[in-house]
């Protein structure tokens, strides 16, 4: 693999909050490849986001890096100055924000907030910036870009303002683009439009993607890996085929059992029962064990390493090791493709 | 928005009429006559006066032939300063009151911007409790207080401007910084308020997702959305400037229709208090209007309501 863009390495950030100090990501080690797309998933609170924040540098002012390192291009961005950071930002590092309707400035011409990056970072003249502009508008899907130019975002559709935030975002042309939830607010069709927008600038530019979400069916049309996050932890990571296909951990079991699927009836929808651990008082062991009905007396005691299951592939969980029962987590999820490559060959068979 | 400012001046008219209605019998109401020397006034003298001014027809005809006079512009004539028109009274007076008023007000808002963003932006520090501070003492000291420990202090110990005097700028001063107290203080309130949502928003982190420093965070983006709701303040404001000003204006001696104002209350001078109020309420519709117009111009967001509701 050729050197990663990104490097976060064993970072621990902590909140600050009136019940205590929230120990919300821990000992998270991730590296981006170039022209990648990572999915981050996990369930709400995990610390996708936070992450994230980290790497652009823009934690809320309660948050406190506790530890570990962010490198990029060899240099830590945590202990960048700020005038450095600012000079990445918005050009090399770049963020997709989740809320397209709360994320523009209400009282600025689009055209003018998509040339801000440019204006700020490649020093163009107001023509030249103004051309690129348009360029990135027409590229992500903004019809009539020219007379759109000068609209404010009230006259925008969520999916339209999206596209806007897009082409803000991809403006600079960013070696790094993070994609916090970028469709979560918008409908199905404009979702699978944006994600194909996403994939499709990915081609062109190279830009790496880190893309934050907690739909399962989203990560398998657009990651290339994958990276799943438990209670500020990082439970196990690997190519898409290795987290859908062999999942280990059994928090990727019980996330990817939970998907609803086409044929299911109403009810059947799975859920993993329990809830997050409290993340001011984190467990020693694997945060997930007390939800874990295959957990061990290990799991309490003491957080697993990594184990590796090939060479692209490694989940944080004792039933690997070795002197581990052996437990057939995935069954289900079998029998579920089982089911479905049965129906595909059934219908298949009945078209002819 | 043709139609909308159609409406609105129509209201304004709607406005005058109710207004200058209850202004009348108001002031009939007030006990004492215009005659304030009836003492030296025979019978036959004061009868002669008052057929003059028409005071001795009944009430409702005063106010029919009034009315009329108002429609055809007409404030009719000053009891006090003999011979002189109230329009013209007016006229004479009104440069300096507008003027210290304009000043207080331009001073107030844009001192109170600069307090409340700087609260904003230092929140939790010294500086965000100086802001505060300042902000409390302006709205809860009355103006005239103020008036009078700024003539003392800076008038008359100091010396540093004319105690009580009209000529030149230096005059307005003193009253300007009074009557400033009150725009400063709730202005800084306001925009702190807003300042501190809108540094919360999702769009000043993109701002700074964007690379841009704090400064152009703040100068481009955060500035004027915590600003522009601050306008519909300009109009609750000014009213308080006009009728703040009026003992202002007295206590500092300036010749403006604040003092005008008094006088003719305490002299039962009728067409001036009518004229006066009529022109009071004129003057604030017309505001309120106009921040409402400006509010439209400056946020794109409302005129297109506007237009969505016709």
């Amino acid at each position: 693999m050729a050197t990663d863009v990104l490097k976060i390495k064993h970072l621990s950030i902590d909140f600050h909050t009136m019940e205590g100090e929230v120990h919300a990501i821990r000992d998270v080690t991730l590296k981006l490849h170039p022209g990648e797309i990572l999915a981050l998933v996990g369930e709400s609170g995990s610390g996708k986001s936070v992450t994230t924040k980290a790497v652009m540098q823009l934690l809320p002012n309660n948050a406190k890096v506790v530890g570990g390192s962010v490198e990029y291009k060899g240099k830590d961005l945590l202990k960048m100055p700020e005038k450095e950071l600012q000079a990445l930002r918005g050009n090399e590092l770049a963020e997709i924000f989740q809320d397209p309707m709360t994320s523009l400035d209400p009282t600025m011409r689009v055209g003018k907030q998509i040339m801000e990056p440019l204006l700020k970072h490649q020093k163009l003249d107001r023509a030249t910036a103004r051309q690129r502009a348009l360029t990135i508008m027409e590229k992500v899907g903004i019809v009539n870009a020219k007379q759109r130019f000068n609209n404010f975002p009230y006259q925008f559709s969520g999916g339209m303002r999206q596209r806007i935030v897009i082409a803000m975002a991809l403006v600079c042309h960013p070696k790094v683009l993070i994609a916090d939830e970028p469709t979560t607010a918008l409908d199905v069709t404009i979702q699978s439009q944006i994600l194909a927008l996403i994939k499709q600038l990915r081609d062109e530019l190279k830009t790496a993607v880190i893309f934050i979400t907690h739909d399962l069916g989203v990560v398998a049309g657009i990651a290339d890996r994958v990276a799943v996050m438990y209670a500020g932890r990082i439970l196990e990571f690997g190519t898409v085929e290795d987290i859908f296909y062999h999942p280990q951990h059994p928090y990727t079991v019980g996330l990817l059992r939970s998907t609803p699927t086409m044929d299911m009836n109403e009810g059947d929808l799975e859920s993993i029962p329990g809830n997050p651990p409290n993340l001011i008082n984190p467990p020693a062991g694997d945060p997930f064990a007390n939800r874990n009905q295959h957990a061990l007396a290990i799991d309490y005691q003491q957080m697993p390493p990594f184990f590796k299951v090939s060479g692209t592939h490694y989940a944080a969980t004792w039933l690997l090791d070795e002197r581990a029962p052996q437990v057939h987590l995935t069954e289900k999820l079998e029998q579920r493709r089982q089911h479905y490559a049965d129906r595909l060959t059934k219908e298949g068979s009945a078209n002819e | 928005m043709k139609r909308y400012i159609c409406k609105r001046l129509l209201m304004m008219v709607l406005t005058l009429f109710i207004v200058a209605t209850l202004t009348f019998f108001l002031m009939k109401m007030i006990p004492g006559s215009p005659l304030g020397n009836t003492m030296k006034l025979t019978k036959t003298q004061q009868l002669a006066v008052e057929k003059q001014y028409g005071l001795n027809r009944p009430v409702w005809q005063q106010y029919l032939s009034y009315m009329g006079g108002l429609l055809h512009g007409n404030f009719g004539m000053s009891y006090q300063y003999t011979s002189t028109s109230v329009a013209e009274l007016i006229g004479r007076r009104v440069g300096p009151s507008i003027l210290i008023s304009l000043q207080a007000l331009v001073l107030g808002v844009v001192v109170g911007i600069i307090l409340g963003s700087l609260g904003a932006l230092k929140k939790g520090t010294w500086v965000d409790t100086t802001s505060s501070t300042l902000a409390v003492i302006g709205i809860s000291f009355p103006s005239f207080i103020l008036a009078i420990l700024l003539q003392y202090y800076l008038g008359f110990k100091l010396g540093l401007f004319p105690v009580a005097s009209w000529d030149g700028f230096p005059s307005t001063v003193l009253p300007m910084i009074a009557l400033s107290a009150v725009p400063m203080a709730q202005v800084s309130r306001f925009v702190r308020t807003e300042m501190v949502e809108v540094l919360n928003s999702d769009y000043i982190l993109l701002a700074k997702a964007k690379g841009l420093s704090t400064r152009e965070v703040v100068f481009h983006h955060a500035l004027k959305n915590s600003i522009i709701p601050a306008l519909t303040l300009i109009g609750p404001l000014a009213v308080t400037l006009i009728t703040g000003s009026m003992v202002v204006e007295n206590i500092f001696s300036v010749p403006g229709i604040g003092e005008l104002f008094i006088n003719s209350v305490l002299s039962n001078d009728y067409p001036v208090i009518m004229g006066l109020t009529m022109f009071y309420c004129l003057l604030l519709c017309s505001i309120i209007l106009l921040t409402d117009i400006v509010y439209g111009l400056v946020d794109p967001r409302i005129l297109s309501e506007e237009k969505g509701e016709h």
